[in-house]
C-alpha cells in the first residue's frame, strides 16, 4: 500500500533471532500523523517489529536484521546513525509503564535535560502532562515519587514524559493492556487526542481497540505481513481470507 | 526547537573514556589473581630447588626453624585435615538440617530471627572466635575430659564448625528453596509426610547446590587462620588426636611472620610453599564448588 | 479392598523426630550467640570504661587500652573505603552493565569468584610481598589498606553485582528510549535505584575489613604502637590485632582485657550492621517495582 506523506519507509525488512526468522520481508510505509495499529496474535513478531523502528532491538545479543529502515530518507541502521540520535526523534511507550523511580517532575524533565533542553521546565512539564491528559490529577504533587500514581497514570505519566522530548513518531507496544478497563479508556482518547501532533504506531492484540484508535492497520501473521490498508476496510472487508479469520476471532 | 543536539561527538567520547576506566576497574581482579601466582610460584620455586618437592609433600617432620631442618609438610596436613573435618562434622550436618528447618517447617516469624543471628555468627571476627575457644571451649572440654592440652584440635574444630555452620545453613536453605513448589506439592499431594518429602524429594533435587555448599565450607576451613593460631596450638605434631596441641598451615605462617625471620632465607620461603599449596587447595574447591552450583542452575532453569 | 498398609504411627513418630532435631539445631545457634556474649560480657565488661577507651596499650593490665588501635582502625577502614569502593563499584557496572556476556567478563567473573574464596592470610603473604617488601611502604598503614582493599574487592563486586541486576529492565529501557547514552542511562537512574544494595554490600565489606586479622599480622602490623597515625605512612594497630596480642599472652588478666576490646569491636560490627538492614528496610519501602 502507498501513502501520500511517509515518515518511514520499510524495504524488505527480515529480522532475525539467531537462526529463526521473526519478521519475513517486511515493506511498510508509515504515515505521517497518522496512528498505524499493528496486529496479530502472540508470537507473530509484532512486538518485534516495533522495537526496530527505534533500534530497541540493539539490547538483543542474538538480533541481526537485513533490508532497510528509511527515517526522513536516512537508513537507521546505516553504520552512520545514532542509534541514541534515532531514539530521541522515535520515542516509545512500553507494554508495563515503567516510570522512573523518581519524582513526577523529574520523570517528565530528564529526557530534556540530558539532550540540552534550554527552555522552561515548568512550561515544559505542564504542556506534557497536559498533552497526556494527566494535568489536573498530578498538578498538586509533582514532586512525589511517580511510583504513588496508579498503573493507568503512571502509564499516561510515561507517554508525558514521551512527547515531552517532541519526538516525531511514537511508538506503543501494547500499552493499555497491563491496564483496567477505565484506564485503557483514558489512554485510547489520549491516543486520538495526540495523532494531531504526532505519528503513532500503536502494537496491539485487542481489535477493537486497533479499530477504535487507528486510520491504518498492518496485520501481520508467523512473521509475514499479511495485510495493510485503512483500518475501516481491513475490519469490514478484509481483502485477505486470514485476515478476515483473524478479526472475526476464527484463531490467534 | 529547543534541543541542542551538536554535542554528540564529545558526548561519545566521554562514552567510550568512561567505559574504559571501569573496564581497567574489572581488570584489576585479573591483576590481583596473577600477582598472588606470581608471588607464591617464585619463591616456592626458590624453596623447591633446595627442598625436593617429594620431601616437601611426603616428610613426616616439619622443623624449619630447628637444626637439623626438616621441611615435610604431613604434620601440617594432618593439624589442618584434622581442624576440617572436625569443623565438617559438626557444621555441614547441623547446617543442613537448620536449613531443612527453616525452609520446611520454620513460621516466617522464626525465620526472621534466626537468619539475623545466623548473619551476625558469619559477620563475629575469627579473632574473637578463637578467644571464644581459648577461654570458653577448652576449659569446658577440659572438665569433661581432664587429660586435653590446653591447646587442642578439638576445641578449634568446634569453634571453626560455629564459624562456618552459618554458611552451610544459608546456602543448602538457598538450594532446598530453588526446588519447584510444584515438585513440592507433587510430593504432598501423594500423602507424603514432610520428613518423607525432605528425604526422598528436597534434599535429593537440591543434592548438588547442597554439596557446593560443603565443598565451600569446606574449602573456608581449610584457610581459616585466627581462630586456629589461637586455640590449636604451634606444635606440629604428626596425629589425629584431637585433644593434643597440633599446628595448621595457616598457623605456621602466622607463627614465621610473628617471629623475626629475616627475608630470603630458606625459612622465610617456607610460608610461600605452604601458602602455595594452600592457595592450591582452596582453589581446586572453590572451582569444584562453582562448577556444581552452575551446573544444577541449568537443571532448574 | 484396602492394599495399603498406612503404618501412620510409625511415619508420624519418624516425622516427629525429625522435626525436633531440626528445631533444636536450628536453636543451636542462637544459644551459641548468647553464650559467647554472656562469656565476653563477664569477662570483659568490668575493664570497659572511658580509661579504656583512652590509654594506651600497657604492660599492665589495669592501665592498658585501645586508643591506638580504635584510632588505627578508624584510618584503615576509611583507605580502604577509598581504595576498594570505587573500583569495586566500578568494576562492577562493567561486569553487569557493559561486557554482561563476553568470554572476558565469563573469565573475570570466574575470577572473582575465586578471588572470594582465596583465605585471608594468602592476601597477607602478597600484601607482604608486593607492598611491604616491593613497593618498600613497610608496615605502614597504606600497606595494611592496600592489601585489605584487595581482600574485600571481590565481596563489593559480587554484591553490587546483584544490587545492579535487581534493577528492572524496564527502567534502563524507558531512559534508552528517550534517546539517553548508556552512562546516562546507569549514571541517572540504575546507580542511584541500586544505591541501597550497593551500601549494603559496601557496609558488610567494611566490617569483614574491621575484623581482619591475620593478612595484618603478616604485613607485620603486630607491634607495639603507643601513638595515633597521623599519616598514611605511619606504622599502627588496629582493634583485631590489638584482642589477638592480648589473647595470646599467658596471664589471665589479659585475657579480660582483651574480652573488653571484644565487646568494643563487637559493638562497632553491630551499629555498621544495624546501619545496613536500616538501609535495606528504606530501600524496601522507596523501590516497590
Amino acid at each position: 500500500m502507498v501513502v501520500n506523506n511517509p515518515v518511514l519507509k520499510i524495504h524488505n525488512l527480515n529480522i532475525r533471532y539467531g537462526d529463526s526468522l521473526a519478521v519475513k520481508n517486511c515493506s511498510v510505509e508509515i504515515e505521517k500523523n497518522k496512528v498505524t495499529a499493528i496486529i496479530g496474535p502472540s508470537g507473530c513478531g509484532k512486538s518485534t517489529f516495533l522495537r526496530t523502528l527505534n533500534r530497541m532491538n540493539d539490547f538483543i545479543d542474538s538480533f541481526s536484521l537485513d533490508g532497510q529502515i528509511l527515517f526522513d530518507g536516512v537508513d537507521i541502521y546505516d553504520r552512520q546513525s545514532d542509534p541514541v540520535d534515532i531514539r530521541r526523534r522515535i520515542g516509545m511507550v512500553f507494554q508495563k509503564p515503567n516510570p522512573f523511580p523518581k519524582t513526577i517532575y523529574k520523570n517528565i524533565t530528564w529526557g530534556p535535560h540530558i539532550n540540552g533542553y534550554k527552555g522552561n521546565f515548568d512550561n515544559l512539564v505542564e504542556g506534557s502532562l497536559k498533552g497526556a491528559a494527566l494535568w489536573d490529577e498530578v498538578k498538586d504533587r509533582l514532586n512525589e515519587s511517580a511510583l504513588s500514581l496508579s498503573g493507568g497514570q503512571q502509564q499516561r505519566l510515561c507517554i508525558a514524559r514521551c512527547i515531552a522530548m517532541q519526538p516525531e513518531v511514537i511508538l506503543m507496544d501494547e500499552p493499555a493492556s497491563a491496564l483496567d478497563p477505565k484506564s485503557t479508556a483514558h489512554i485510547e482518547e489520549l491516543i486520538t487526542k495526540l495523532r494531531k501532533d504526532y505519528t503513532i504506531v500503536i502494537v496491539t492484540h485487542n481489535m477493537q481497540q486497533a479499530a477504535r484508535v487507528s486510520d491504518y492497520t498492518l496485520f501481520l501473521y508467523e512473521g509475514e505481513l499479511i495485510e495493510y490498508g485503512i483500518t475501516k476496510n481491513i475490519f469490514t472487508k478484509p481483502d485477505n481470507q486470514q485476515t478476515e479469520d483473524y478479526i472475526t476471532g476464527r484463531f490467534g | 526547537m529547543f534541543f541542542r543536539f551538536s554535542h554528540s561527538l564529545s558526548m561519545k567520547i566521554k562514552e567510550r573514556v568512561i567505559k574504559s576506566i571501569l573496564a581497567l576497574s574489572a581488570f584489576i581482579s585479573i591483576v590481583t589473581t596473577l600477582a598472588i601466582i606470581g608471588v607464591l610460584g617464585r619463591e616456592s620455586f626458590t624453596f623447591f630447588l633446595t627442598v625436593p618437592v617429594t620431601d616437601f609433600l611426603f616428610g613426616t617432620h616439619w622443623e624449619p626453624l630447628l637444626e637439623p631442618k626438616s621441611f615435610g609438610i604431613l604434620p601440617l596436613m594432618a593439624g589442618t585435615l584434622l581442624i576440617v573435618i572436625g569443623s565438617g562434622m559438626i557444621a555441614l550436618p547441623v547446617g543442613l538440617l537448620t536449613a531443612i528447618y527453616l525452609s520446611e517447617y520454620a513460621s516466617n516469624r522464626t525465620r526472621e530471627i534466626i537468619k539475623p543471628i545466623l548473619e551476625i555468627l558469619a559477620g563475629i571476627p575469627t579473632v574473637v572466635y578463637g578467644y571464644f575457644a581459648l577461654t570458653f571451649i577448652t576449659p569446658v572440654i577440659r572438665i569433661v575430659l581432664p587429660q586435653t592440652q590446653i591447646f587442642n584440635g578439638l576445641s578449634a574444630s568446634i569453634v571453626v564448625g560455629i564459624m562456618i555452620l552459618p554458611m552451610v545453613a544459608s546456602l543448602c536453605d538457598d538450594a532446598i528453596r530453588s526446588v519447584p513448589v510444584t515438585l513440592r506439592q507433587g510430593g504432598y499431594a501423594l500423602g507424603a509426610t514432610p520428613y518423607e518429602l525432605t528425604k526422598s524429594v528436597t534434599v535429593p533435587a537440591a543434592f548438588s547446590g547442597i554439596i557446593a555448599s560443603f565443598v565451600l565450607a569446606i574449602s573456608r576451613a581449610f584457610g581459616e587462620t585466627m581462630a586456629v593460631t589461637l586455640a590449636a596450638g604451634a606444635t606440629p605434631n604428626l596425629t589425629l588426636n584431637p585433644l593434643e596441641s597440633i599446628q595448621t598451615m595457616t598457623a605456621y605462617i602466622v607463627q614465621v611472620s610473628l617471629g623475626d625471620t629475616p627475608a630470603g632465607g630458606i625459612e622465610y620461603q617456607t610460608i610461600f610453599a605452604v601458602g602455595g599449596l594452600l592457595f592450591i587447595i582452596t582453589l581446586i574447591m572453590n572451582i569444584a564448588a562453582n562448577w556444581i552450583m552452575n551446573h544444577y542452575r541449568e537443571v532448574y532453569e | 479392598m484396602n492394599n495399603f498398609n498406612l503404618n501412620s504411627a510409625k511415619r508420624k513418630k519418624n516425622e516427629r523426630i525429625f522435626k525436633y532435631l531440626c528445631q533444636l539445631f536450628t536453636w543451636m545457634s542462637l544459644l551459641i550467640l548468647l553464650v559467647l556474649i554472656y562469656h565476653v560480657s563477664i569477662q570483659g565488661l568490668h575493664y570497659l570504661n572511658l580509661d579504656f577507651l583512652n590509654n594506651y596499650p600497657s604492660r599492665f593490665p589495669d592501665k592498658a587500652g585501645i586508643k591506638s588501635a580504635l584510632w588505627g582502625s578508624t584510618w584503615l577502614i576509611s583507605l580502604v573505603f577509598i581504595l576498594s569502593v570505587p573500583i569495586g563499584v566500578a568494576s562492577a557496572i562493567y561486569l553487569e552493565e557493559y561486557e554482561k556476556k563476553g568470554r572476558l567478563a565469563r573469565l573475570i567473573e570466574i575470577n572473582i569468584a575465586n578471588l572470594a574464596g582465596v583465605p585471608s592470610i594468602v592476601y597477607g603473604i602478597l600484601g607482604l610481598t608486593i607492598f611491604v617488601r616491593f613497593f618498600a611502604l613497610d608496615r605502614s598503614l597504606i600497606a595494611g589498606a592496600l592489601t585489605m582493599s584487595l581482600l574485600v574487592l571481590p565481596v563489593i563486586i559480587i554484591a553490587a553485582r546483584e544490587a545492579l541486576r535487581a534493577v528492572p529492565q524496564s527502567i534502563r529501557h524507558g531512559a534508552y528510549a528517550l534517546g539517553a547514552t548508556q552512562w546516562q542511562t546507569i549514571y541517572h537512574h540504575v546507580l542511584p535505584a541500586s544505591l541501597p544494595g550497593i551500601l549494603t554490600g559496601v557496609i558488610l565489606a567494611m566490617s569483614r575489613a574491621i575484623g581482619e586479622t591475620a593478612p595484618l599480622i603478616m604485613i607485620g602490623a603486630l607491634t607495639y604502637v603507643a601513638f595515633i597515625p597521623e599519616s598514611v605512612m605511619d606504622p599502627f594497630s588496629t582493634l583485631p590485632i590489638q584482642i589477638f596480642n592480648w589473647a595470646s599472652r599467658p596471664q589471665a588478666a589479659f585475657e579480660e582485657v582483651a574480652a573488653a576490646g571484644i565487646i568494643v569491636l563487637l559493638l562497632v560490627l553491630l551499629t555498621m550492621n544495624a546501619t545496613a538492614v536500616l538501609i535495606r528496610n528504606y530501600a524496601q519501602r522507596k523501590y516497590r517495582w
